[in-house]
């Protein structure tokens, strides 16, 4: 488990990109930050009617100085964090939960985003490249609007695909219609996603048959962030083969895409670890 | 000079008058980064029950106005890993620990009781009769008194330790002092009030219940004023009761309410969630609305809204 810090940190801007918002914030209290760690912000102000964090990926963070988030404004809470500016005060936990594992070896790496699950991407294909990876990137949105981080990622990219649900931007389509044959192509031996449950069980599926490791990212719902509520949890088979319902926010957010049971989310598979009987519990 | 903010629950007494409340903490490792818990009144773990148990299907959680609803369904890794790990973290670190304990039938309760009552780092007990989270009503024992003294009297009998045990009540009756009565009557040395309230939200895209569970327990600040209201008539009816507090309490001020009503101390739960150093914040808050108030400590203040 890392150590997260609860900071109150200064807003240094916030500015829109595309349909997203990207956060500033001042952090003199940040500690050092993986690739797939996460912040949880609380939203309301003091006193406010919302009591649980939002959790947003990182997408940047420079130790004792700044913390970088992406989010989209779709809900009561990221509204409220929208209609902050420059110099209000918010209060931060990060970083949480368990980054991405990178290889130990200097092989091929694909990464995979859907939307502005691309925000910790930038972060990860420094430390592949950094490692001797290969790195190819695939962006998904549903339209170009949606796309997050394109440019950023091909400076720190080998190649960079782009697919759109309607076409406006890159090949038309999902990023699982271009993954495979990237993959035969280079050789990729990891894939690391981060997106939309569907897309990341789809993404582990190629990963799988490509005899690829693959790390996912999830987005589960949370209430707490720092594993005390066990809201987040989903079925993840562990290295006893036992199926556990698991917090995606201290176990996770990034699971290996063969252990979660991606047809099991949303329900207890009969055979996990402490399952009810028949009629429930 | 400073409030004195020291307090008991019973025969146990506690070093702040904050707690953690079950079911918000875990059983409060995670809760070491953000503060020192053995300073903490006590850490009451969630409910431990016999057998390692999934919990209900997701989503377990829809946050609504002031407040939450769950429906976890009491997750948790049996009392064997409980034992082990959990509960040998809280005693190596020194943390005062009231473990509490939910059964699927009186004889599990009892079971219970009795292997904790053997172990050391067991400060007391807090008995979960009425998580609402369960597939019978019927296993609210908390709703009715009978029940309610049976698992109590089931528990006592076995129950060869010092440490206090406390019973947990549910808001959701008709008459929360009948059950006090009862539990009392049964032998408890106080009683934790008050767990959730049962509710449901519908999600109205897919025409149905959001929760998993479909119906989950109401916490937070929505629910503080009939926390509130509960103990002001436990107290009232039974004032030697030690009672804890619990049902939103997100700043001293809400706390100072609470023991004014007739508690002696309060766990903190939902606000956790979202100000997990909330626990440390409001006990230091709590001194500050009593020192500003001009008492002394936190005793002469329990059960005073009763004199007005």
């Amino acid at each position: 488990m890392s150590t997260a810090k609860q900071m109150k940190c200064t807003i240094r801007s916030l500015e829109p990109v595309g349909e997203y918002l990207h956060l500033i914030l001042d952090a003199p209290e940040m500690p050092e930050v993986q690739p797939g760690h996460f912040a949880a912000v609380a939203v309301g102000g003091v006193g406010g009617g919302m009591l649980l964090r939002r959790a947003f990926s990182i997408h940047k963070s420079e130790p004792g100085e700044t913390l970088e988030l992406i989010f989209a404004a779709h809900g009561q809470g990221t509204q409220w964090l929208a209609t902050q500016s420059a110099g209000d005060v918010i209060d931060v936990i990060a970083p949480l939960g368990k980054p991405f594992v990178l290889p130990r070896q200097p092989v091929a790496c694909v990464l995979v985003a859907g939307g502005y699950g691309a925000a910790p991407m930038e972060l990860l294909a420094q430390q592949l490249r950094a490692r001797g990876c290969r790195v190819d990137v695939v962006l998904g949105a549903a339209t170009q609007e949606k796309l997050f981080g394109v440019l950023s990622l091909k400076g720190v990219s080998d190649s960079l695909t782009v697919t759109t649900d309607d076409g406006t931007s890159g090949v038309r389509g999902r990023v699982t219609d271009v993954l495979a044959e990237l993959m035969t192509r280079n050789e990729s031996k990891a894939v690391y996603a981060c997106g939309p449950m569907a897309m990341l069980q789809a993404v582990a599926a190629v990963a799988q048959e490509n005899g690829a490791f693959s790390q996912c990212a999830v987005e589960e719902s949370m209430a707490c962030g720092i594993g005390v509520c066990m809201t987040c949890v989903l079925p993840v088979i562990g290295d006893d083969g036992v199926t556990r319902m698991v917090r995606s926010c201290v176990e996770g957010p990034v699971f290996r895409g063969d252990r979660v049971r991606w047809n099991d989310v949303d329900t207890i598979p009969q055979d996990t670890f402490g399952a009810p009987s028949p009629g429930g519990h | 000079m400073s409030p004195d903010l020291t307090t008991s629950l019973g025969s146990l007494q506690l070093g702040a008058p904050t707690l953690t409340a079950s079911g918000c903490a875990a059983a409060g490792k995670e809760l070491a980064q953000f503060g020192d818990v053995s300073t903490l009144g006590a850490v009451v773990t969630k409910s431990i029950m016999m057998q390692p148990r999934s919990g209900r299907a997701t989503p377990r959680m829809a946050e609504t106005p002031s407040g939450m609803l769950n429906s976890i369904g009491l997750q948790g890794p049996g009392i064997e890993v409980f034992l082990e790990k959990d509960l040998a973290w809280l005693h190596e670190n020194n943390v005062t620990t009231i473990v509490s304990i939910a059964g699927n039938n009186v004889e599990e309760f009892g079971e219970l009781a009795r292997i904790l009552a053997k172990v050391p780092g067991v400060d007391g007990l807090e008995v979960n009769i009425s998580c609402p989270n369960v597939e019978s009503r019927g296993q609210v024992f908390a709703c009715n008194p009978v029940s309610a003294a049976q698992v109590i009297e089931t528990v006592r009998s076995v129950w060869h330790s010092d440490a206090p045990v406390l019973a947990k009540l549910s808001p959701d009756v008709t008459d929360i002092v009948e059950i006090a009565h009862s539990v009392v009557e049964a032998g408890v040395d106080g009683v934790s009030m008050i767990n959730t309230l049962l509710g449901m939200v519908i999600d109205v895209d897919g025409m149905k219940p959001m929760l998993g569970g479909r119906t989950g327990g109401l916490s937070g600040p929505a629910i503080r004023p009939v926390a509130v209201r509960a103990i002001y008539q436990v107290h009232a009816a039974i004032p030697h009761l030690p009672i804890l507090g619990m049902g939103g309490i997100r700043t001293g001020h809400d706390a100072l309410e609470f023991i004014a009503a007739g508690a002696s101390a309060v766990s903190i739960g939902t606000v956790v969630f979202g100000d997990p150093s909330a626990p440390w914040r409001i006990a230091t808050e709590l001194g500050q609305e009593l020192e500003s108030r001009g008492y002394n400590s936190l005793s002469e203040v329990i059960g005073l809204a009763h004199q007005n």
